[in-house]
């Protein structure tokens, strides 16, 4: 678990250069909240205390990761009791829990404080001033996120606000560009998972597919007629890449056989730009895994592994 | 080298840890003053004894025989008086009964003569290799002679020779085939002759090169044109005989079927040498040889024992344990069994008694199943160890069937690979004893 923690720092270090440090401190009081969460509903339910295995850690990164970086201090906490409490401990505790912790917190910060979540974004900063920001909160709003942009005002002002191809893909890749804390960059989160899958930690399966059919379902119906999409920049734009090397193939939430990963991961891609492209928010990929989520041990059930050899005469 | 051969499903790469003894030649143990030697050293019933308390024994003698069903005899391993009819500590069924001998040790060791037998047939040959009390000593103990009267209607057209030796530490097989490669290959000669058929393949795992030579140059001398020696990849549980058969065959042994099904028949290389000694020889199945080693014991070493040697005299000959002695394991460290007592007897099946010190052995605590699935990637019979476990836990282990408990062969690889720590394979133990077939 801690090697997946080292893999969250890079993103959140250049979150500090591109929005200041804020995100830092918003991404301690995640963390630290929680693990404090965790602590507190262990002792609550009579169960053992695991606080050291890094498992609250990492939800906690990843709450951070999935806000905007302009909103208030005490946002994550309430996340972290949403994110553990409820979303951990309640619902079976770890290897139980149907949802992923860190999005089904974003999920309800959506629902609560949906102003703060989907305004509070701030422009990357172009020079070292990281300390300018710390005292923003909700009320400065200052940008839009680029998906929001092509949402609301159409390719033409996303290429005015953001560049065209291929300096926006650059610009993308290294995470000069509004979002959420710890989903701007896709090179460092690439760079991430890379090294967990040279770990074997985690296999190529649901990466590829949840990006692989955001960037085919993207270039099939993301443009203005059929196969004029952009693909790169689909998976390159908001929590694309963040969703599917660490969110999407969570152990505990998604299925456990490589066939079943494949499937899940298409069912990912497919509802991120369904909601990307037809439903109300600019963003999908949040929701998108958190319902494929409880369909993990229905394909659990329903694809086996491949047995070594069946039974002559039949199974018994 | 082109790619080397393996089976194509699951499988890890635990330390290999042989070492310490892969250059340490067969040491033959002096004989201890007493001999424990269990009555059912192979699946079936335990042999009735032969000899009564008082009696005098030769080495060689016939103690046990066997009276009802499928069975094995067993023999003296040295001369001596019978001390007692009593039972002994077992490693896995705790208790098993025994005869106790008290050894001879001025008696001289018994010579065995070279006979032919290329004008035996193969009833003379099945006759002789049943009177030696041959069993599979790669762990099995499935008695020899059964094996090699496979059902009338499968037609066997392959032998294969095990010599993967897949488990780490244990260099057991690997010295016999470097020490007596000619008689091994003479071992498959005679299992060939009484099986009828004309292709034999010696699988041999890659990291023991001097091995895999050794018997090259065996096979090429006394092979007559139809032993081939294969070198595999190094993976466990590559000696595992469904896939080995896979691995050299291409074939695919179902559930709950035997390699006859598919017309192969497996032997281990250490069984083959006890089968050349049985038929050319002469000789019963009496003596073991035995991987010593771990960091836990201060002289590692390949002996060979007799059958009944208690692993204490063994311990005592090689100058005791270490302090950092943490864990001692009967068997090798992927499917052993962990020891109680040093009072256990070695067998015709021990291959080892692992003395592991604290460093070579993982004891933090294991945490709930976290799903992520990698005891799947790692079974080789394609099951859900993660599934049995779980229903084990919550009391439902009679339901755990339709999981295919029963295919298990409890290789290990789950428990190896879990970062949960989870006793899988365990767990699946206690599943089999508790669910229906």
């Amino acid at each position: 678990m801690w090697t997946v923690v080292a893999c969250l720092v890079p993103p959140l270090v250049l979150s500090v250069f591109v929005f200041g440090i804020r995100t830092l401190i918003i991404t301690a009081v995640s963390v630290a909240s929680c693990v404090a969460m965790e602590a507190i509903s262990q002792k609550a339910m009579g169960r053992k205390v695991t606080v050291s295995d890094g498992s609250a850690v990492i939800t906690g990164m990843l709450l951070a990761f999935v806000i905007p970086p302009g909103v208030s201090y005490w946002l994550p906490i309430l996340g972290a009791v949403m994110a553990i409490y409820i979303g951990k401990h309640l619902l079976g505790g770890i290897g139980y829990n149907i949802f992923n912790p860190a999005l089904l917190a974003r999920a309800f910060l959506l629902a609560t404080f949906p102003v703060a979540m989907t305004s509070a974004w701030l422009p990357p900063l172009h020079n070292t001033a990281i300390f300018s920001t710390l005292g923003t909160a909700v009320d400065a709003v200052s940008t839009a996120t680029p998906l929001a942009v092509l949402k609301t005002q159409g390719a033409a002002a996303l290429a005015a606000q953001f560049g065209t191809a291929p300096n926006i893909y650059t610009t993308f890749f290294l995470g000069w560009r509004p979002g959420a804390i710890g989903e701007t960059s896709g090179l460092l989160i690439l760079l991430g998972g890379l090294y967990l899958m040279y770990r074997r930690y985690i296999t190529w399966h649901i990466p590829v597919s949840v990006l692989g059919t955001i960037a085919l379902l993207s270039w099939i119906f993301g443009g203005p007629t059929h196969f004029t999409g952009d693909p790169l920049l689909a998976i390159l734009s908001g929590g694309a890449m963040l969703g599917a090397f660490f969110m999407a193939n969570d152990y505990v939430t998604s299925p456990t056989v490589r066939t079943s990963q494949l499937i899940y991961g298409i069912g990912v891609g497919a509802i991120t730009v369904l909601i990307r492209l037809k439903g109300g928010y600019p963003e999908g990929i949040c929701y998108a895994i958190l319902l494929m989520n409880p369909v993990s041990p229905v394909l659990d059930r329903l694809l086996k592994p491949k047995r070594f050899a069946p039974p002559l005469g039949g199974a018994k | 080298m082109s790619a080397l051969l393996t089976f194509p499903k699951g499988g890890v790469h635990p330390p290999e840890a042989k070492g310490q003894t892969a250059g340490l030649a067969i040491e033959v143990m002096p004989v201890p003053d007493e001999l424990e030697i269990i009555l059912g050293q192979h699946i079936g019933a335990p042999c009735t004894p032969l000899v009564k308390k008082g009696d005098t024994v030769a080495e060689g003698d016939l103690i046990g025989e066997v009276t009802k069903g499928l069975g094995s005899p067993i023999h003296a391993s040295s001369a001596g008086t019978v001390k007692q009819l009593g039972v002994s500590a077992h490693p896995m069924r705790v208790s098993a009964p025994s005869i106790t001998i008290q050894t001879d040790r001025q008696a001289p060791p018994r010579r065995y003569e070279r006979t032919d037998w290329s004008g035996l047939g193969r009833e003379e040959l099945l006759k002789k290799i049943q009177a030696a009390g041959i069993i599979g000593v790669g762990g099995a103990g499935f008695p020899t002679h059964a094996k090699l009267s496979p059902p009338p209607d499968s037609k066997i057209d392959t032998l294969i020779l095990n010599g993967a030796e897949c488990e780490p530490y244990i260099t057991a097989d690997h010295r016999q085939m470097l020490e007596h490669p000619a008689e091994i290959v003479e071992g498959a000669r005679i299992i060939m002759k009484v099986l009828g058929v004309s292709t034999c393949f010696i699988g041999i795992e890659a990291n023991k090169p001097d091995a895999i030579a050794a018997m090259e140059k065996a096979a090429a001398a006394g092979g007559g044109g139809q032993v081939q020696v294969r070198a595999m990849k190094v993976k466990y549980p590559q000696g595992s005989e469904k896939q080995l058969i896979q691995t050299l065959t291409g074939r695919k042994v179902p559930g709950f079927a035997l390699p006859s099904a598919v017309g192969v028949v497996v032997h281990n290389v250490s069984t083959t040498k006890a089968i050349y000694d049985a038929v050319v020889l002469g000789k019963p199945l009496y003596e073991k040889v035995v991987t010593i080693a771990g960091k836990g014991i201060k002289r590692p070493a390949n002996l060979l024992v007799k059958v009944g040697t208690r692993v204490r005299d063994i311990v005592d000959y090689l100058g005791g344990v270490t302090p950092e002695l943490a864990k001692i394991v009967y068997g090798g460290p992927m499917m052993g069994f962990a020891a109680s007592s040093l009072d256990i007897p070695v067998t015709k099946t021990t291959s080892s008694v692992l003395f592991l010190a604290g460093e070579e052995i993982d004891t933090r605590p294991h945490s709930q199943c976290i799903r992520c699935g990698w005891c799947i990637e790692a079974c080789p019979m394609g099951l859900e160890p993660k599934e049995i476990a779980i229903y084990v836990e919550a009391g439902r282990a009679q339901e755990t069937a339709q999981f295919g408990v029963f295919e298990c062969f409890e290789c290990g690889c789950c428990s190896y690979v879990c970062p949960a720590k989870r006793p899988l394979v365990q767990l699946v133990r206690l599943a089999k004893m508790k669910a229906k077939r």
